[in-house]
């Protein structure tokens, strides 16, 4: 039995952020639930966006005059967005919560001792793959939605105002949805707690609010994550909404305070 | 080299270490015992910097854990064998943790053929056996080429092929010079592979010795004599420093003399000896007394395990 001692001193590399984010990526790709989530995101995305143009053209005669002045081409096609929302949160969760629910985390830490650079690596490796991934989707998603209304002609194309930011919008808030999971699986470090607290920010805040007196909903609504982040994916701004790019700051501001409490949290809990 | 200074940790009211300090030298293998629940994982935890410390300092290779720029090749860790996502395959795992310090997949091919892993390298850890998951925490904990190894039960759920495998492997380990600190809550296992011993019970240092002075502590010098005679032989041998137990008839338990003395004294008064026997407790029986008052739960009547069994197989 031996173990000669096989890596000389000289090729003894010191860990670094680099190398954390190239282990991150390891981890990522390898597992299963990793291909399986995100194609489910991309399939809600492309799928339902065709489903929801399709029937939207094809009801059009039949539709109420003030949901025709209303009528949004562009967010019709990316209406995906709703479901798809849910498999990149989850995900997300899953990235943090999938190690400590498996005691991989311990081995993670000790391979860095330092910690942060885990969090950073996780955020910015699924980060980084959810925006290409949802971004790539929402655009086929809008492209083959407009395709479906244009018999109808009732599409509208990238040319158009505001378009081009809808259809990126998509895209960067579904990212960022993936963050607030990576925040919340490394602070609660449980995957069913994780998944409901993203989730009863997003989609459970604005129906409580909305039980509040309209005065306060008028104006409490316009911060609430979803509210805030989704703005971007309206061509017309809604009423009690902040306008599109600001709605944005705050939601990435949310997301960076979750980020940085899970830092925290991280740093000073026991693994 | 491992350096733990008054290590204390406390979870709320429990006090899980207390006041904890030894130190673990290269070149052996230093066994850390102590029944279930004593503290030497979370002790071990603690070496790594994963569980804070409530006071009290952990120093390896000079340094607190958490200092090292490097620390894959610094100390290699197995803490529980499951540390490890289940739907990974032990190849992607391994390689993972490599990148971290940027060891090349090379390495990462060496480890699984070093553990004898390689023909299921590439399925997924969640349909491995327990001995198969040993064996990864072990690559896992080689992958750096560490000059200290700690491993917590690595024999837990190992085939006896298995349990000898780890023996040799620690102590080629030891002898290459790396510093390797081994738990275990089997003295027998302990004994065919350590040099040395901590033994811990209820978080507290109980001994920290080396096991040739463990064993022959354990030994005592008990010799089982049966005769017919024994009332007369008992007579005999009775001396300030020589104690005789009868548990049953005809059968004598003799501390103080040697087993040549008793048979020469039996000899010169013509009595016939049936059975002349040198006891020796076992070493499970030594330090089951030892950690006794440290166990956290105890079954009503322990059955003891027959320190040697592990022997044979050796």
């Amino acid at each position: 039995m031996t173990t000669a001692s096989l890596i000389p001193a000289a090729a003894r590399g010191e860990v670094t952020q680099a190398r954390v984010i190239h282990s991150e990526w390891i981890k990522l790709r390898s597992l299963r639930s990793t291909l399986f989530t995100l194609l489910a995101a991309v399939l809600a995305m492309i799928g339902l966006g065709l489903l929801f143009s399709y029937f939207t053209a094809d009801r059009w005669a039949h539709l109420p005059a003030d949901e025709k002045a209303h009528f949004d081409p562009t967010l019709v096609s990316l209406r995906g967005f709703y479901l798809a929302q849910l498999a990149v949160g989850v995900l997300g969760v899953l990235v943090v919560s999938g190690e400590y629910a498996t005691g991989m985390i311990r081995a993670s830490l000790s391979a860095v001792p330092r910690r942060l650079p885990v969090l950073w690596a996780k955020a910015l490796v699924y980060g980084v793959v959810a925006w290409v991934l949802t971004t790539a989707a929402s655009l086929v998603a809008f492209l083959i939605g407009q395709a479906a209304m244009s018999g109808h002609h009732l599409g509208t194309s990238l040319s158009a105002p505001g378009v081009v930011r809808a259809v990126l919008g998509a895209g960067l808030y579904l990212t960022v949805v993936g963050l607030l999971g990576v925040a919340f699986g490394a602070l609660i470090r449980n995957t069913a707690g994780g998944i409901a607290t993203v989730f009863g920010v997003l989609l459970v805040l604005p129906v409580l609010a909305e039980a509040l007196p309209s005065s306060w909903f008028q104006n409490i609504n316009p911060y609430l994550p979803s509210t805030a982040g989704q703005g971007l994916l309206h061509i017309h701004q809604e009423p009690h909404t902040l306008a599109p790019w600001t709605g944005f700051a705050f939601f990435c501001l949310y997301a960076l305070i979750a980020l940085a409490g899970a830092g925290v949290a991280l740093k000073r809990r026991d693994a | 080299m491992i350096e733990a200074h008054s290590l204390t940790k406390r979870y709320g009211e429990r006090t899980a270490v207390s006041d904890l300090s030894f130190s673990v030298r290269p070149g052996i293998v230093t066994g850390f015992l102590g029944p279930n629940g004593a503290g030497k994982s979370t002790t071990m935890r603690m070496l790594l910097g994963l569980d804070a410390p409530t006071s009290g300092r952990a120093v390896v290779n000079g340094r607190s854990y958490a200092e090292h720029r490097a620390p894959l090749h610094e100390v290699g860790a197995m803490l529980e064998a499951r540390a490890i996502h289940t739907g990974r395959s032990a190849y992607n795992h391994l390689l993972a943790l490599a990148a971290t310090t940027g060891i090349p997949a090379r390495r990462v091919n060496e480890v699984i053929d070093l553990v004898g892993l390689r023909e299921v390298a590439k399925k997924r850890v969640g349909g491995f056996s327990l001995g198969m998951g040993q064996r990864l925490g072990i690559a896992s904990a080689l992958l750096g080429d560490p000059a200290t190894v700690i491993l917590d039960e690595p024999v837990n759920g190992l085939d006896p092929e298995g349990i000898l495998w780890i023996r040799n492997l620690l102590k080629g380990l030891a002898a290459e010079g790396r510093t390797v600190l081994v738990s275990s809550h089997l003295m027998s296992e302990m004994a065919l592979t350590a040099e040395h011993l901590i033994v811990i019970g209820r978080g507290r240092l109980i001994a920290d010795t080396s096991v040739a002075e463990f064993t022959a502590q354990a030994a005592g010098d008990v010799v089982r004599v049966r005769t017919e005679d024994a009332e007369k032989l008992r007579a005999l041998l009775a001396a300030p420093d020589v104690t005789v137990e009868s548990r049953a008839p005809g059968v004598l338990e003799v501390t103080g003399l040697s087993s040549d003395r008793i048979g020469r004294v039996a000899a010169d008064h013509a009595i016939a000896l049936a059975e002349l026997t040198p006891q020796q407790a076992s070493l499970e029986e030594a330090f089951m007394e030892l950690t006794r008052d440290a166990v956290e739960f105890q079954a009503p009547a322990p059955e003891l395990v027959a320190a040697g069994s592990e022997g044979s197989a050796a």
